[in-house]
């Protein structure tokens, strides 16, 4: 069977319709004054589930965690945590533990006080105490800094404290806000790593919210897509970026060119879209549209080829061109490619050789050409 | 950096000759000989030995050392409740009248301060004395604390009370484990300003004091309408010294501390 993307495991439990939620938001709706942050959600997250909430600034998605985390309560509407309804519970009392975007760490404690602070508050006994406080600096790998305060400590070093803290209860659900959000790039992606491995070692659910759409891809099991309270689609990164649901998801999500047209011809399995003067568009899908009607496509740069010469076959989905800008990134040059009706299609080419015969450059012609089954039509 | 001109030497010396011209005069004074004020005499330290055998001096003292630290210390106590109710409870009615009310007795003259206190005490019935001087103070160093404090709390990041919260301190146990230590400091010069305030009160502790109550100050100023004494001075130059000697401390406390904070973040960034 074909599927979409790489699989990373063998771990689907929204796939199955047996399978009990262990997060549910049931017809949530929570308003401040008169501005509604989160509208109307229902979302399911399943136990063991790295889950990431995805959105631009304002669209409500901290809202949304601060809510699991008992920080606000819903307007309307339920929040179900492992069978039970966590509504009007205060976030004290509450099996689930967040994980601060600033840390929140306790400045005038140490790394090894502010570890242990949580425990201390369930009133574990003070042995127990040092060896789970023991344990979680080694996970973090902060052994040697664990009689140190917060602000003597890097910003790496203060996220790892942050999370220390915020497992060492051992929650039946992690929340994390913006959790690399003051790291630099390399560190970053470092972290996302020890992040996923960490969560899959634990076996805990984690429920992440970001702005940062490729640490969403690169993490998460799951991603939800929100815009001005509303979850836009729920999907496998795979999903959410090789079949968007909708022109907000696949602009949002990754570089992407949208082609709008009429459609001219419709069959079972594929349809002709007139996309502009004298360039037609085909496109493989299971749900074409009936002839005449309005149609968007979206196709990812890089699955358009540019070539100096005619491609092999030029019978569907080839396009004559110039080239416009060249962006060289290093791993891979993305082309702006100007059509004769003035549209530019961006397309991406990995740089797998490291010399090129016959380089490519500026108000060269070419030829533009896609597959039939590398377009998306667009819903909504 | 440009240099010094001579007009800026000029109004620096002017400056804090003004300032400090009086009390470097009370100072050397206290010093003197004679017991004529203004002439000098020679060098002595016998107003020093006569003032710890002048009882009523040192019960005044006493007096307002114990009125100090009690009014102190509640003041610092209700002024912290009514900075953390003022920022923290952004949206209730009147929130901006109650600030305003809060500083209002920053600038109300003294003497309506405490002919109001007076009038209080009056009409309740309360014996006046060692107490009304108390509740006196009380009244008036909070506002001074409420200030300080909420100049503290506005900078205050809540996430940290919101992630204790969250690994289960409730509400009680947040605000004595995380907030009360991390505000301590503003708190702290919040007391001593209220200490020093109450310390050196004449106009209010006047209104409201009643026999066998007299402050320090109080008793100061009614030796000094019988004339001034060199004793008087040395008084003074005590309590001065006590006072710088209490800011200088807490300065240098508070540089070293943060001297140290710079260095271990700029070598924790270095890491």
């Amino acid at each position: 069977m074909k599927s979409l993307g790489s699989i990373r495991r063998s771990f689907a439990p929204w796939a199955d319709p047996t399978a009990k939620p262990y997060i549910s938001f049931q017809n949530v709706t929570k308003r401040f004054g008169d501005f509604t942050a989160v509208d109307n959600l229902s979302l399911d997250i399943y136990q063991r589930e790295f889950f990431a909430l995805l959105g631009a600034s304002g669209c409500g998605k901290s809202t949304l965690l601060r809510m699991l985390a008992g920080f606000e309560d819903p307007t309307s509407g339920d929040i179900i945590l492992d069978g039970q309804s966590i509504k009007g519970i205060p976030p004290y009392r509450r099996p689930v533990n967040m994980m601060f975007q600033s840390y929140a760490l306790f400045p005038h404690m140490s790394v090894e006080k502010n570890i242990a602070f949580g425990l201390k508050q369930d009133g574990m006994p003070k042995t127990e105490i040092a060896e789970r406080v023991a344990q979680m600096l080694k996970l973090v790998k902060l052994e040697k800094f664990a009689a140190r305060k917060p602000h003597q400590l890097s910003g790496g070093q203060r996220q790892r404290v942050a999370l220390a803290r915020s497992i060492a209860k051992r929650p039946k659900v992690l929340l994390l806000d913006e959790p690399l959000g003051a790291l630099d790039k390399k560190l970053r992606e470092e972290t996302q790593f020890e992040l996923m491995d960490l969560q899959q070692d634990l076996g805990l659910t984690f429920v992440v919210v970001t702005h940062d759409q490729e640490e969403a891809m690169t993490m998460a099991d799951r991603i939800a897509v929100m815009s001005a309270g509303k979850v836009i689609q729920v999907a496998t990164p795979a999903e959410i970026y090789e079949a968007p649901n909708s022109r907000f998801v696949a602009d949002f999500i990754g570089d992407v060119n949208i082609f709008e047209g009429k459609v001219t011809a419709s069959s079972g399995a594929a349809m002709t879209v007139a996309a502009s003067s004298g360039f037609s568009l085909e496109v493989e899908t299971s749900d074409p549209l009936a002839s005449g009607a309005d149609a968007a496509v979206a196709l990812r740069p890089e699955k358009i080829r540019v070539t100096s010469q005619p491609p092999a076959s030029t019978a569907i989905n080839t396009v004559e061109g110039e080239i416009w800008d060249i962006a060289y990134l290093g791993d891979m040059t993305v082309f702006h490619v100007r059509l004769p009706d003035g549209k530019v299609v961006k397309a991406s080419m990995l740089n797998a050789a490291r010399e090129m015969d016959d380089p490519l450059a500026y108000d060269q012609k070419v030829w533009v050409s896609f597959a039939a089954n590398a377009g998306v039509v667009l819903k909504g | 950096m440009t240099r010094w001109s001579r007009f800026n030497i000029a109004s620096i010396v002017v400056g804090f000759g003004f300032l400090y011209l009086p009390i470097v005069l009370l100072v050397i004074f206290s010093f003197n000989e004679s017991k004529l004020v203004t002439v000098w005499a020679g060098f002595s330290t016998k107003w020093y030995v006569s003032l710890f055998q002048n009882q009523a001096l040192i019960d005044a003292a006493w007096v307002t050392i114990r009125v100090a630290l009690l009014s102190a210390t509640l003041a610092t106590v209700l002024g912290t409740l009514a900075a953390l109710a003022l920022t923290r409870y952004r949206r209730f009615h009147g929130r901006v009248l109650f600030s305003g009310m809060v500083y209002a007795p920053l600038v109300m003259p003294e003497v309506i301060t405490g002919l109001s206190l007076l009038l209080l005490f009056v009409a309740i019935g309360l014996d006046r004395g060692f107490w009304t001087i108390t509740l006196a103070h009380i009244t008036f160093t909070m506002c001074f604390v409420a200030v300080v404090v909420q100049s503290r709390l506005v900078t205050f990041d809540r996430s940290i009370e919101e992630a204790a919260q969250d690994l289960g301190a409730t509400p009680v146990a947040t605000f004595f484990q995380v907030t009360l230590p991390v505000i301590a400091p503003a708190v702290f010069s919040g007391w001593v300003l209220a200490f020093t305030l109450s310390l050196d009160d004449l106009v209010i502790a006047s209104f409201t004091t009643g026999p066998g109550a007299t402050t320090l100050p109080m008793r100061i100023y009614s030796q000094v309408r019988l004339g001034v004494t060199p004793e008087i001075n040395a008084a003074c130059t005590i309590l001065i010294g006590v006072v710088a000697f209490g800011v200088l401390v807490a300065s240098i406390v508070t540089r070293t501390r943060e001297n140290q904070r710079e260095r271990d973040e700029r070598a924790a960034a270095a890491v």
